[in-house]
């Protein structure tokens, strides 16, 4: 009895398997006829692996060096130093830490909320799903962005970010959760679900087996475009000047440069003024890039188009 | 329920919780600003009776009376279109938002209209010539463009269209030695002042359009009424205007709606940047010296007008496009 469990655990975890080798082979062939998948793909892996090891291999010293002030791009400060004589190449590594760590944070708080919220407003319907969707109205209708600074700005300490996460999520999560809702509603008249449930099978069965694998290609594209929009969001915090923060941080930066050090009017602040420029605007094209190939994966339509 | 009395019904219950929010927010968060401002008043020297008095005279109800009093005195005195007093300028709100809400209007409106007209344009262009180098390269700049943020582009023309190459006026409504009034220069000033705004919103919002009136006209071109007027030998152009274009463009009014909002939210960082006398300068002139009723004024302003043209949008479209009344009933 218990062998026969564990061979068929075993199979089980081989079709997995094989479907998961076969899934990102399959991936990795539309990558490599997609030269801008693979673009945006390798700019995201660069963004992250500065995140999670340049901190470790490239230290941070914030001690001011007024003697080295402004010095330009040279192989031993390769962006240059800021108004104090400190490695701008640092900040900005350190500074990914933070911003990718939001990013991705808030990506998946929405998602687990929009999840949760969508499928239950969506499979339950009835009275749930009508106050629901009109809460999800008023959200969409309040401008997002100035209901984030507001609740930032009330917040008078300095934020972890799981917070900042936190607090990105509570103002963006209305629009996918009702995508995810309309989404279920219509893969609850399709006929498979209608013979699912004539056998028998139980709404957990259902939801989880039947209803969540078809919404995972949407989902995986949401995430994309929540982070964007959390890099969006947490960078614009910063760069206002209105959060209090103890480490260095890309929009933090971008303040810095233009409204304590002038940037506008001394060239010499441009290395420190553009290098948060040039990561942010590299950062989101690395994401919508390869935004587009997951549409392309996914949407065997837009696959053929293209070939 | 009536499609319209639903609209309705979003648009007060919006409002409504805009309110609740930024009341609740000032009012019963742990170290929150109206406590503040009464130990700032203590620290003056007032005694307690008299610091109450002066943060009433600013916010418009009393911080020691029951939090539902206070709550209801809030809405009272909103409703009264009294906003309370700018704790930093020693104005009325309202009255500083009334100055400044027209600039927002002015910049935010005509940046709407453009960046459609532009996106829907270039829809249109690139479909007709779908798979063609012109609509991959546009496509692909109108996804990135749309995806960076207008902090971003607005600090680039700042530092080279205005500063370096000065091209155009890096800051303030209009020319310094120019008096308001109805006069050709001070129309010329004022619109060559809103030219960079602008265009920061233009190039961040034009890819949405383009692209959606793209994938709109590639599916109407494939509808059989269009292959019908070809076969009838219809002229080009009007095939491309009265049959394609009018059937593509419907279902962008709905985008009217997310399109404004997101104006106005990024109205604070590119006001901010060109310094031009909005409502987002003056939230984000708020939010650094943490002056909270100037903050929740401009807090509130902005969602009603997203609220209000969110509305007229809504109706309009139904005027258009008379299948959303019938089938929403």
């Amino acid at each position: 009895m218990e062998a026969k469990g564990l061979t068929k655990m075993k199979k089980g975890i081989s079709r997995e398997l094989q479907s998961w080798v076969s899934q990102s082979r399959f991936t990795f062939k539309i990558l490599k006829r997609d030269r801008t998948g693979l673009v945006g793909l390798s700019i995201i892996v660069f963004f992250a692996l500065m995140a999670i090891i340049g901190p470790e291999i490239y230290p941070l010293e914030m001690m001011p060096h007024p003697e080295d002030r402004f010095l330009p791009p040279s192989l031993e400060h390769p962006l240059g130093t800021d108004f104090a004589g400190r490695d701008t190449l640092a900040q900005i590594i350190h500074g990914s830490r933070s911003v990718m760590t939001v990013a991705f944070l808030s990506g998946l708080f929405v998602v687990l909320i929009s999840i949760v919220l969508g499928i239950s407003s969506g499979y339950i319907g009835g009275k749930l799903d009508m106050v629901m969707m009109r809460i999800v109205d008023v959200f969409l209708t309040i401008p997002s962005f100035p209901l984030l600074v507001i609740i930032a700005a009330s917040v008078n300490r300095v934020l972890n970010p799981v917070e900042i996460a936190l607090i990105i999520a509570v103002v963006q999560w209305a629009g996918l959760t009702r995508a995810i809702r309309s989404q279920v509603l219509s893969i609850r008249e399709e006929n498979y679900i209608e013979s699912v449930q004539c056998l028998g099978l139980g709404a957990f069965h259902i939801i989880f087996n039947e209803i969540f694998p078809s919404l995972k290609p949407y989902i995986s594209m949401s995430l994309c475009l929540t982070i964007v929009n959390a890099i969006y969001s947490q960078v614009g915090l910063y760069f206002l000047g209105i959060m209090p923060y103890t480490s260095v941080n890309w929009g933090a930066m971008l303040n810095i440069a233009l409204y304590r050090q002038s940037g506008l009017l001394n060239t010499k602040v441009w290395p420190y003024l553009f290098s948060p420029v040039i990561c942010v605007i590299l950062v989101q094209t690395g994401f919508i890039l390869f935004l587009h190939t997951l549409e392309e994966i996914f949407n065997p339509r837009l696959r053929s188009e293209a070939a | 329920m009536n499609w319209v009395v639903r609209r309705i019904i979003n648009l007060v219950l919006t409002i409504f919780i805009s309110v609740s929010v930024t009341f609740f927010i000032v009012r019963i968060m742990p170290g929150n600003p109206i406590d503040t401002l009464i130990q700032e008043y203590l620290m003056e020297g007032y005694s307690y009776r008299e610091a109450l008095t002066a943060v009433h005279s600013i916010i418009g109800y009393m911080p020691d009376q029951p939090l539902h009093i206070q709550y209801i005195d809030y809405w009272k005195a909103l409703l009264r279109g009294d906003l309370g007093r700018s704790v930093s300028l020693a104005t009325s709100v309202a009255q500083i938002l009334g100055f400044a809400i027209p600039w927002t209007v002015f910049i935010v409106s005509i940046s709407l209209l453009l960046s459609f007209a532009l996106g829907v344009a270039l829809g249109v262009y690139a479909a007709y010539r779908r798979g063609s180098l012109f609509d991959h390269s546009i496509s692909v700049f109108a996804s990135i463009s749309r995806s960076i943020p207008p902090y971003i582009i607005g600090v680039v023309f700042v530092v080279f269209l205005a500063v370096q190459l000065r091209l155009f006026p890096a800051y303030g409504p209009y020319g310094g030695g120019v008096t308001p009034g109805f006069t050709l220069q001070f129309i010329g000033s004022v619109l060559y002042h809103a030219a960079l705004p602008v265009i920061t919103y233009i190039v961040t919002t034009f890819g949405g359009w383009m692209l959606a009136m793209k994938s709109n006209t590639v599916s109407v071109l494939g509808e059989y009424y269009v292959v019908a007027a070809k076969a009838r030998g219809l002229p080009d152009r009007r095939i491309s205007l009265t049959y394609v274009g009018r059937n593509a463009i419907l279902p962008l009014f709905t985008r009217f709606a997310i399109s404004i909002g997101y104006m106005f939210g990024g109205v604070v960082f590119v006001e901010t940047i060109f310094s031009y006398p909005g409502i987002g300068s003056y939230l984000s002139y708020a939010l650094r010296v943490r002056d909270w009723t100037l903050m929740t004024g401009c807090f509130l302003l902005i969602t009603i007008a997203v609220v209000v043209s969110n509305f007229v949008a809504d109706l309009l479209y139904s005027r258009l496009d008379p299948r959303i009344r019938f089938s929403a009933k």
